[in-house]
């Protein structure tokens, strides 16, 4: 205690004023004060020119009818729903762009990133153009590129071009079979589960037997027989219930099947090729990351370059690799609301057709921020999850 | 992308906006000089920019005609272009004095969005588009189920197409993009079978596709479409410029001043034209609305009246050639009519 008293002793001589943490506090306070009050003085005036200006405010109009068609209909809409459902369609379409855009990116952003530290010249050259290429487009120009670049020259869709299996491709996208499953699909279903089941426990047993005795068993061919066999056989026992409706030309489309529609297609594409450059690179640092050493000893062990990669390399990159695709995936979802520029009814395009069918732009921007704000810290959330569980484990 | 960035400008105006009374919209555009007007982003007719970046059309005539009035100058006055979707936040936030963009009057916007329309300046009506040449045997718009149909957003037409194909009970897939460019070069591509906005919007943009020939506007009219320009509410001086605006191009074109006329027509005798010009000895028509006591004079010198600015612009003396229909005077069996300036 006297100790403290006596180094404490030289500051406390003088004024309050000069104690730094009656200073920190009090800067701290009027930091606080100025914020809450500019946030205060903001919403007052908004408010307040509203109310002057005459416009209706507050989010009563999310319970009027829409009155406006969505092309892009995830769960059943029509021009009779509110516009809180509009929101939501478009909210669950930007979900639904952002999914489907992460995982190709991701796939192809590794496979380029893999093969830029390729031993072969061409592929190492080839993913290296890529990546130069990608990266230094305005996303905005590549989606441009896929929409009036290549699928509006495609043929009208009359004169569609006839793709393998029953599908066709024109101007107006790209036309399925669509699987109809009849009475006792369930059976079907259930057999892949059970499949996926087995062929977990199989993995796991394998692992056990190798560190047990060294043996190895092949357990990618066991999971894909289990994973094929089971639901084939299932399908044939249940009575063959499923059927294919094919695309058909009508009038004026292609009617039946499963449509994808260019506006998604070409943001799909745009956005994936674009955030996959990125995502090749940080796979590259993050491999370039890993201490040669470790790549040797494995060597030294007598592993082949494969299992080098799947088992010493990848694991501790993806350490290096997380924190930064985490920033590529929320990117990913908020380039995502380009697709305004080509009519493909995202949040963003949804929420702007409401605050203009309903002139209530506070409140439009306003769902709008909280929206993608929401999306943003749930792929964080995740990813940091991912990233709690790749982390080191010190022993 | 622009309009988000106007969106957001405009919530933030909003915001940072002083809350103390503004001073009137007359004194403000006195004040710096000019008149800024909220026009399309190109609609051949109404607001287009032609090859000299000048704005040609209706709309772009009816802002020079009230930065006549207001200044005696038609050319005091500056051009933005404005998408549907930015149209009423420029409005609302104080960026643009004045709205005159091919806008619907309709009872909501006139009364949640803090606008004032002050009269029709085109009546119109919703109408369709196909190719004829890749669609033959289509030539009712009751022929449409299953199309294809390229709409621009956040527009009535948007609404209309979706309330005609449901009374109808016919299926379409709505195309819908945000700027008009972006809808004509979808359906020039043949993203679409079917194009719908107003018929007059129709025929002007039938010009700028690649083959205008092949392209056919259905006879079915599906809507009401008033046309007129908008100011905002709560300012009653500047609603009356504007309305008394539409009325004065109205009356020039009844009383037959014309733009090559009307300084001789300023020594008539008829006490009629002499309201209107303001002639009349002790008249003050002019001043009571807070303008010059010429302020008609200035209007049909810049711009002529209702009919020469109908015709030049979508009538017989442009490439659209729209017949004057029902947008005649009230003399003439149409429903133009101004109400007397006296």
């Amino acid at each position: 205690m006297a100790s403290q008293e006596i180094l404490r002793g030289e500051p406390s001589r003088g004024s309050f004023i000069n104690d730094p943490r009656i200073r920190s506090l009090f800067f701290q306070t009027l930091v606080v004060i100025l914020l809450f009050s500019s946030i205060w003085w903001i919403v007052h005036n908004v408010i307040e020119n509203l109310q002057r200006l005459h416009i209706a405010s507050g989010f009563g109009f999310l319970k009027s009818r829409a009155g406006f068609d969505i092309s892009d209909t995830p769960i059943a809409y029509t021009s009779d729903s509110t516009y809180f459902r509009a929101l939501v369609v478009g909210l669950l379409n930007t979900i639904i762009i952002a999914v489907a855009g992460i995982v190709l990116a991701t796939v192809v952003g590794f496979l380029i990133g893999i093969g830029r530290l390729s031993q072969n010249w061409l592929i190492r050259k080839i993913c290296t153009v890529y990546v130069e290429i990608f990266r230094n487009i305005p996303p905005l120009l590549v989606i441009f590129f896929w929409y009036s670049g290549v699928l509006a020259v495609l043929p009208p869709p009359r004169e569609s071009i006839h793709l393998p299996l029953g599908s066709f491709l024109n101007q107006r996208g790209f036309y399925l079979p669509r699987a109809v499953w009849g009475d006792g699909s369930w059976l079907i279903g259930v057999a892949l589960l059970l499949a996926i089941a087995m062929a977990w426990f199989v993995a796991h047993r394998a692992r056990q037997r190798q560190r047990a005795t060294g043996q190895q068993f092949p357990v990618f061919w066991t999971s894909v027989a289990l994973i094929i066999g089971l639901p084939a056989l299932a399908y044939l026992l249940s009575g063959m219930p499923l059927t294919f409706d094919f695309p058909k030309q009508s009038t004026f489309n292609l009617t039946g099947g499963f449509w994808i529609k260019p506006e998604f297609l070409s943001l799909l594409l745009a956005l994936s090729f674009y955030t996959a450059a990125f995502i090749a690179e940080i796979v590259r640092a993050g491999i370039r990351g890993v201490s040669k050493g470790q790549t040797e000893a494995a060597a030294a062990l007598g592993l082949r370059s494969g299992p080098i990669l799947r088992l010493v390399v990848i694991p501790q990159a993806m350490r290096i690799v997380i924190p930064p695709l985490t920033s590529q995936y929320l990117n990913l979802t908020k380039n995502s609301s380009l697709a305004i520029a080509i009519g493909y009814p995202d949040l963003t395009a949804t929420a702007g057709t409401v605050l203009n069918q309903t002139g209530q732009a506070v409140e439009g921007v306003f769902i709008m921020m909280i929206a993608y704000l929401v999306l943003s810290l749930v792929t964080s959330f995740v990813m940091n999850i991912v990233n709690a569980r790749m982390a080191l484990v010190e022993r | 992308m622009k309009h988000i960035a106007i969106g957001i400008l405009g919530a933030a105006a909003l915001g940072f906006m002083a809350s103390a009374a503004s001073a009137g919209t007359l004194d403000t555009v006195k004040q710096k000089g000019f008149l800024q007007c909220g026009v399309s982003t190109g609609l051949a007719g109404f607001s287009a920019p032609d090859d000299k970046g000048d704005w040609k059309g209706i709309d772009a005539d009816f802002c020079r005609a009230v930065a006549a009035a207001v200044f005696g100058d038609a050319t005091k006055v500056k051009f933005t272009p404005l998408s549907a979707k930015e149209r009423f936040t420029a409005l609302q936030s104080g960026e643009i004095d004045l709205l005159s963009r091919n806008t619907t009057w309709t009872s909501n916007r006139d009364s949640a969005l803090g606008l004032d329309f002050v009269g029709v300046t085109y009546y119109d009506g919703q109408g369709f588009m196909i190719n004829a040449k890749k669609l033959p045997g289509v030539n009712s718009a009751l022929q449409l189920s299953g199309a294809a149909v390229c709409v621009q957003s956040g527009t009535t037409t948007e609404l209309n197409l979706a309330d005609y194909f449901k009374k109808n009970k016919m299926e379409y897939n709505p195309v819908v993009f945000e700027k008009l460019e972006e809808v004509n070069a979808a359906y020039d591509a043949g993203r679409c079978d079917a194009y719908t906005t107003d018929q007059s919007g129709l025929y002007g943009i039938r010009l700028t596709l690649s083959s205008p020939a092949d392209h056919v506007v259905l006879p079915e009219i599906i809507s009401k479409e008033p046309l007129g320009p908008a100011v905002r509410q709560g300012d009653d001086q500047w609603a009356h410029i504007a309305r008394w605006t539409y009325f004065a191009l109205l009356n020039a074109e009844e009383a037959g001043v014309t733009q090559a006329n009307v300084e001789e027509m300023k020594t008539s005798t008829d006490p009629n034209i002499q309201r209107l010009l303001g002639t009349e000895p002790d008249g003050k028509y002019g001043a009571d609305l807070g303008l010059s006591n010429d302020w008609v004079v200035n209007i049909v010198k810049a711009v002529g009246n209702y009919g020469e600015m109908f015709e030049r612009n979508v009538g017989s003396g442009s490439p659209l050639k729209i017949a004057r229909g029902i947008n005649a005077l009230w003399t003439k069996g149409g429903l133009q009519y101004g109400p007397p300036i006296r």
